[in-house]
């Protein structure tokens, strides 16, 4: 990392996928390995050289173009985009061979639009990670959701192509309430750059519309508890590497977003009332999901319940944010489980895919015994599972650990109440597949086909997932680093 | 502000098509006339008491149909198949909604 700057990573990470996208989309699916090898190998490198920047030397800014504010745009880099960008990289990594793997070199429909599609998200998350402007952040909030539902509609079968329709157009619907929010926050204040926006805004009744336009779109593409009915069967059909993204990553996006903006835009404007019904709908977010979750008869669709589920502890600690104390804990706590779900989910997912391939579907029934063909799978589903349900060391655990001191050192019982009965629902459901799984004298599919590589990826992931609990302490601190270096930064403006 | 104000109706307008309409062309038309309130709200808050409008919502605004006429695009192609796919009959996999 020696002679090239963190710029220079910052503008790599975003250019990289970009260009590769389209370079796949020309020459096509000849070149599929090589593009996944190359992805698979540049697009990680630069983000962790962006993140190692960021942690060692604090937030960068980039104007684009060299324009300077309050006219130019800036990409924007600090600890939470910069670990953002890493999950995202190593979740990539993988998914771009257990890809290449699941839709096989050959020259059909699928596997010749998921390559240039997968790299165009793949970009447009990063750009949204790093963007600085809020009217950049609804271009990228929009790129993200056409390439996702490209995505999900890639196969062309009837459910994942009406599953996309009804995604995009939700989506659109929360972009445009967005996209509301910004207009009411740029007719009132006159700028789009994010930290300028956060010096200005106050306590009166425009600046609380905004944030309540913004925070409801977000939520919306979020899939926070009565706006999540579109989830399941969009990251239920879709092919299972496409799922894994989905949920590890997209639903991600909008929610680094809301917390983007609740720590850096809105801390002035955000409401008791409103931070409390965002918990709220985010305790029943936990109970709902997990109760479809322990119902439904579809292994993917169990997955895509549990991240229902999973999201909803996400907005359950917002209400944490507003106690001063408390704020660095609950940073750090909220990042981690937002990357110990990323790497667990996608893991979850490609485990399923796995098993998927083998079983033939992905019916409860059909995959009784499953454990007999692919053991490798089922024992990366249950590490997977260990980080949802919060046990130690997976880093589910860590972050509910700090969470959890949070909530009960700021007199939130029933907050930390409700983190712990969705781990116990959370075990129900793992454990429901995995009893499953060890039926084995009743397993009817064929035990000689074995997918080692799509196995092994989905175990990368869960291991992942289950050491993350140790980057718990690292990121606490950077998170508090960074934290002091913002409010000298602010101190040295307000003289 | 008058145009504000239409904005603000066509957004209503186009929220309720969206929650209230079965069809899918009727939401993709509701979702675009949601979009065209948002885009009559920027445009009105581009005016000034005195001297040009601001032209940094016009940027926006341009930018934002731009991104609008893509995503109908991809709505109207996604509801085509769909079309086509009901005329084939009941193709394999296809669950009650």
């Amino acid at each position: 990392m020696i002679g090239v700057g963190a710029e220079t990573w910052l503008i790599l990470c975003i250019a990289l996928p970009f260009t590769l996208a389209v370079a796949a989309y020309v020459v096509g699916p000849r070149a599929n390995l090589y593009v996944a090898w190359l992805a698979g190998l540049a697009i990680p490198l630069a983000s962790a050289g962006l993140c190692y920047g960021v942690v060692t030397e604090g937030a960068i800014r980039y104007a684009v173009g060299g324009w300077d504010q309050p006219l130019g745009i800036a990409l924007h880099a600090d600890v939470l985009s910069g670990l953002m960008v890493l999950l995202s990289a190593v979740v990539g990594l993988v998914t771009c061979l257990y890809g290449h793997r699941y839709l096989g070199g050959a020259d059909d429909a699928s596997s010749r639009s998921y390559w240039p599609l997968w790299l165009m998200l793949w970009g447009a998350l990063n750009a949204l990670f790093l963007a600085g402007d809020a009217f950049n952040v609804y271009v990228t909030l929009e790129l993200v959701t056409l390439a996702s539902v490209g995505l999900v509609a890639m196969t062309g079968k009837a459910v994942s192509v009406r599953a996309s329709f009804r995604y995009l157009i939700l989506a659109l619907a929360g972009s445009l309430a967005y996209l509301l929010g910004v207009a009411l926050l740029y007719a009132q204040h006159g700028v789009l750059d994010l930290v300028m926006l956060g010096e200005q805004l106050g306590t009166d009744w425009a600046s609380v519309a905004a944030c309540a336009a913004v925070t409801v779109g977000l939520i919306l593409k979020a899939a926070l508890f009565p706006m999540h009915f579109w989830l399941p069967a969009a990251h239920g059909s879709a092919p299972a590497p496409v799922s894994a993204v989905l949920s590890a990553l997209v639903v991600k996006a909008s929610f680094y977003l809301v917390l983007r903006y609740w720590l850096d835009v809105f801390p002035a404007s955000v409401t008791d009332v409103g931070s409390f019904v965002l918990s709220g709908l985010g305790a029943a977010a936990i109970i709902w999901g997990s109760v479809q979750a322990l119902r439904t008869p579809r292994l993917k669709l169990l997955v895509a319940y549990s991240t229902v589920a999973q999201l909803g502890y996400l907005f359950l600690v917002l209400p944490l944010l507003r106690d001063a104390a408390q704020r660095d804990a609950v940073v750090t706590g909220l990042i981690c489980l937002a990357l110990a779900h990323g790497l667990a989910k996608a893991g979850a997912f490609m485990a399923a895919g796995a098993m998927q391939r083998v079983a033939g579907d992905d019916g409860m029934h059909g995959l009784r015994g499953v454990s007999v063909s692919t053991p490798v799978a089922v024992f990366a589903f249950a590490l997977a599972g260990i980080s949802l349900m919060g046990l130690p060391p997976a880093g589910g655990f860590g972050a509910k650990w700090v969470l959890l001191d949070a909530s009960i050192a700021s007199d939130n019982w029933l907050i930390a109440a409700i983190m712990l009965a969705g781990g116990l629902l959370a075990a129900g459901y793992i454990f429901r597949f995995i009893r499953v799984a060890f039926h084995t004298e009743e397993f009817a599919g064929s035990v000689v086909t074995r997918h080692r590589t799509l196995e092994w990826s989905a175990m990368a992931l869960a291991l992942a997932a289950l050491l993350m609990g140790f980057l718990v302490e690292p990121i606490s601190i950077w998170v508090a680093n960074a934290g002091a270096a913002g409010t000298t930064q602010l101190a040295e403006v307000v003289p | 502000m008058l145009y504000a104000f239409g904005g603000v109706a066509l957004v209503c307008l186009g929220l309720y098509g969206l929650v209230a309409l079965e069809h899918m062309l009727r939401r993709i038309l509701a979702v675009n006339v949601m979009g065209t309130g948002v885009f009559l709200i920027l445009i009105a808050s581009a005016a000034r008491a005195e001297g040009a409008p601001d032209p940094v919502p016009h940027a926006m605004v341009l930018t934002g149909i731009v991104v609008a006429v893509s995503a109908t695009a991809l709505a109207v192609a996604l509801a085509c198949r769909v079309a086509e796919q009901e005329q084939e009959g009941r193709p394999e996999g296809e669950v009650k909604p």
